[in-house]
């Protein structure tokens, strides 16, 4: 009698394992973010109902990924991509599709998410010419350096994650509606920090911050490279030199991932002084999108 | 338009309700309209930025759907203390593209590829490559194949002619190769690269480990086989493992398998004193055995300013049937019972951004017997314990993505009378950006 009590126990509770193992409504979405802004926005919106690997890191040039196993075995299992665009992954990104063989994050597929689909790209060249260098046919494709671009992906990001995750709507409206509030509050304060540098002159070494520039209103004098993805000749760095002599400029800003010894020189030389600013969310060690973003306002203050 | 009629509707309700509501104060009415104008100018807000999006689209016109074409500029100039014409490994009857490159200046392999996704199923690509061949001009079809994207659960099925998986190094475009020539033991084994039409199913298993497995069948018509096959011809068998050991370092490494039996191999033409041409041909069975081991490094992961790359690769084939010399009177045959094998080991260091530095050693072995060791002896098949070698270093530098001059210094003793040589190369590549293998 007993027995048998425990026995239809047991069963019930394997009955009750297996439905969770298998059922599909549970089963958490797999995100494989090419960038760590995009695992962190993915973080925010979906939480622990998502699990996220971001492909890359912040101290790492996205343009220059290499199409590693790990990668493609990571590809292979992911539900939704979410990405940059733009052909900022044009060297890695189609190569990894191909070869992970996982039909739902080909391109047109639901599974596919290309941020800098939802925003307004700037420096859209109205010329294709590679003695431009490395240009993007789409614009520039650094879109998260502007804090109201994180605003519309967000938005775009939730709709389609409740897209994918059918009947789990409600967790990301209402987690996106909390991050939106929170960004947009955020947002005004930062605005209000950085206002001195309206107008202001600066350098910077790879059009990297042109979404960052445009929100704070500052106004780029020059650009260390001479065209995009080309290291800057001497000759180039003493034309910008003679420039910045006549004009004052308040700091040559600078990206984490880039070598700094031509940035170094043209300070020293010019007495402007270099500012570092984190390329992107250090997601991997635990950073979230709007500390992120605090960070770079903080440093844009220490300039004042 | 719709925002208008909505102020308008808006206007009339406030209307109608302050009529009804007389005695509310006029502060409470103007609370009301403030907030009902900030509601109003949340939606223009909304979409001003629904607009933007839509203008960011971009226009579409014809061009927009052509393929992604590129092109590859690949020139050299060469110097040698031998004469290359007398190239000759011991031990491996050269077949293929294996001669040395002509002294002086030449073109290397001028190659178009045009690519793009066909539908949201199909993937394509064709190459070619546009060589010349003592004072010929010669049109090769490099690759022309369809590959599939929508199977999912890892499975990608690939059909036409492509670049067999059987090494690591011969699925990549000459290009992208680290050095001007082909390691010594493709250039022994497979006349430089094996290309063959046929179909390939391959597999990637759901871990964190990139494990992959696959298969082709092959027509069997190419070198190092050869003749024809009513069905396949010739097979092979893959496996690759790989990961990320940290941030910094990551690693693949591969064993493959290659069949081919009942087929006829033609080595390269054989003149006796310029009258004669005698074709050596191998009829039998083969097999390749193959292994392969990728690892580089860059510090954080960012390959842009610095990294390192190593790569070894071991192939050993046996050959089990007859060689014959076509058209010799009276008729030169031995049954062969041979087995060939080698390895390289290569370093490539990218030290600056736009600069590399790379070493490169070959060795082969190789052990043939036979009925008749002269005929043996005569196609080229017997080293008579001589055992090749190759040391390699070169220099590249490489100003952006789409182009790069390289030179390049040989220690070759594939032979027995050692050779020095001297390469300048120029490499640049026009048109779409090319995504490239690990």
């Amino acid at each position: 009698m007993r027995n048998n009590l425990i026995k239809k126990q047991i069963i019930k509770i394997l009955f009750l394992l297996l439905v969770t193992v298998f059922s599909p409504l549970h089963a958490a979405i797999n995100v494989f973010a090419c960038e760590p802004e995009w695992a962190a926005l993915a973080e925010a919106i979906g939480g622990d109902d998502l699990i996220i690997y971001s492909a890359t890191t912040s101290m790492q040039d996205p343009h220059h990924i290499q199409a590693r196993p790990s990668l493609i075995a990571r590809a292979r299992r992911a539900d939704l991509l979410v990405c940059s665009g733009a052909e900022l992954e044009v060297g890695w990104l189609p190569l990894l599709l191909r070869k992970a063989g996982n039909a739902s994050i080909q391109p047109g597929q639901p599974g596919n998410f290309m941020a800098a689909d939802y925003v307004v790209k700037q420096d859209v060249p109205n010329k294709l010419d590679r003695s431009m260098g490395d240009v993007h046919a789409e614009g520039n494709p650094h879109i998260h350096t502007g804090p109201e671009n994180i605003l519309l992906v967000a938005d775009a990001l939730h709709q389609r994650l409740s897209e994918i995750d059918v009947g789990n709507e409600k967790h990301y409206l209402s987690r996106y509606a909390a991050f939106e509030k929170r960004w947009r509050l955020l947002m005004a304060q930062w605005k209000q920090q950085v206002k001195f540098l309206q107008a202001e002159n600066i350098v910077t070494h790879h059009n990297y911050w042109t979404y960052l520039n445009q929100w704070t209103g500052m106004n780029v004098l020059a650009t260390l490279e001479p065209v995009p993805g080309v290291s800057p000749s001497s000759s180039h760095l003493a034309k910008i030199k003679k420039r910045l002599s006549k004009q004052k400029v308040k700091m040559i800003l600078h990206v984490s991932y880039v070598n700094d010894r031509p940035t170094q020189w043209l300070s020293e030389q010019t007495g402007v002084p270099v500012l570092t600013l984190p390329a992107t969310v250090d997601f991997q060690g635990g950073q979230t999108l709007s500390q992120w973003f605090e960070k770079v306002v903080r440093q844009l203050v220490s300039v004042q | 338009m719709n925002t208008l009629i909505l102020r308008n509707t808006i206007i009339c309700a406030l209307l109608s309700h302050s009529a009804v509501a007389l005695s509310e104060t006029d502060e409470t009415i103007n609370k009301k309209l403030q907030a009902l104008e900030q509601r109003l100018q949340a939606m223009e807000d909304k979409k001003a930025a629904e607009s933007s999006i839509r203008r960011s689209t971009k226009q579409v016109n014809n061009t927009g759907f052509n393929p992604a074409i590129s092109m590859i500029l690949d020139g050299a100039y060469a110097s040698y203390n031998n004469n290359p014409e007398d190239y000759a490994l011991p031990g491996y009857a050269l077949g293929g593209e294996a001669e040395l490159a002509p002294e002086g200046f030449s073109l290397g392999h001028s190659e178009i590829t045009l690519s793009n996704n066909i539908d949201d199923k199909f993937y394509g690509q064709f190459t070619i490559a546009i060589a010349e061949h003592d004072n010929e001009i010669e049109v090769e079809l490099e690759e022309a194949f369809f590959e599939t994207l929508s199977l999912g659960s890892g499975l990608t099925i690939r059909g036409g002619r492509f670049f067999s998986a059987i090494g690591y190094l011969n699925q990549q475009h000459e290009h992208a190769w680290n050095f001007y020539d082909a390691p010594l033991i493709y250039r022994g084994l497979f006349g430089n690269r094996y290309i063959d039409d046929g179909v390939r199913v391959s597999f990637v298993a759901p871990t964190d480990l990139f494990l992959e497995l696959g298969a082709e069948a092959f027509s069997g018509r190419k070198f190092p086989a050869g003749g024809e096959h009513s069905n396949v011809g010739s097979w092979t068998a893959f496996a690759n493992l790989g990961g990320d050991v940290g941030v910094s370092h990551s690693w693949q490494a591969g064993l493959s398998y290659w069949k081919a039996d009942d087929i006829e191999r033609e080595y390269g033409t054989h003149a006796h004193g310029g009258a004669v041409i005698e074709v050596p041909v191998f009829v039998g069975d083969s097999d390749i055995v193959g292994l392969n081991a990728v690892y580089k490094w860059a510090p954080n992961g960012n390959y842009r300013e610095q990294n390192v790359k190593l790569q070894f690769e071991y192939f050993k084939r046996d050959d089990d049937g007859a060689v014959t010399l076509l058209d010799s009177i009276p008729l030169e045959t031995s049954t062969l019972n041979g087995e060939q094998d080698g390895w390289y080991l290569q370093a490539v260091w990218q030290f600056a951004r736009e600069w590399r530095a790379g070493l490169r050693y070959d060795a082969l072995d190789s052990d043939s017997q036979g009925s008749d060791p002269d005929v043996l002896d005569e196609v080229g098949l017997l080293a008579n314990g001589y055992e090749p070698e190759r040391s390699s270093v070169m220099a590249e530098w490489v100003p952006s993505e789409f182009s790069r001059i390289r030179l390049q210094y040989n220690h070759d003793k594939s032979y027995q009378s050692s050779d020095d040589q001297i390469f300048l190369q120029y490499t640049f590549s026009i048109g779409a950006h090319g995504a490239h293998q690990y």
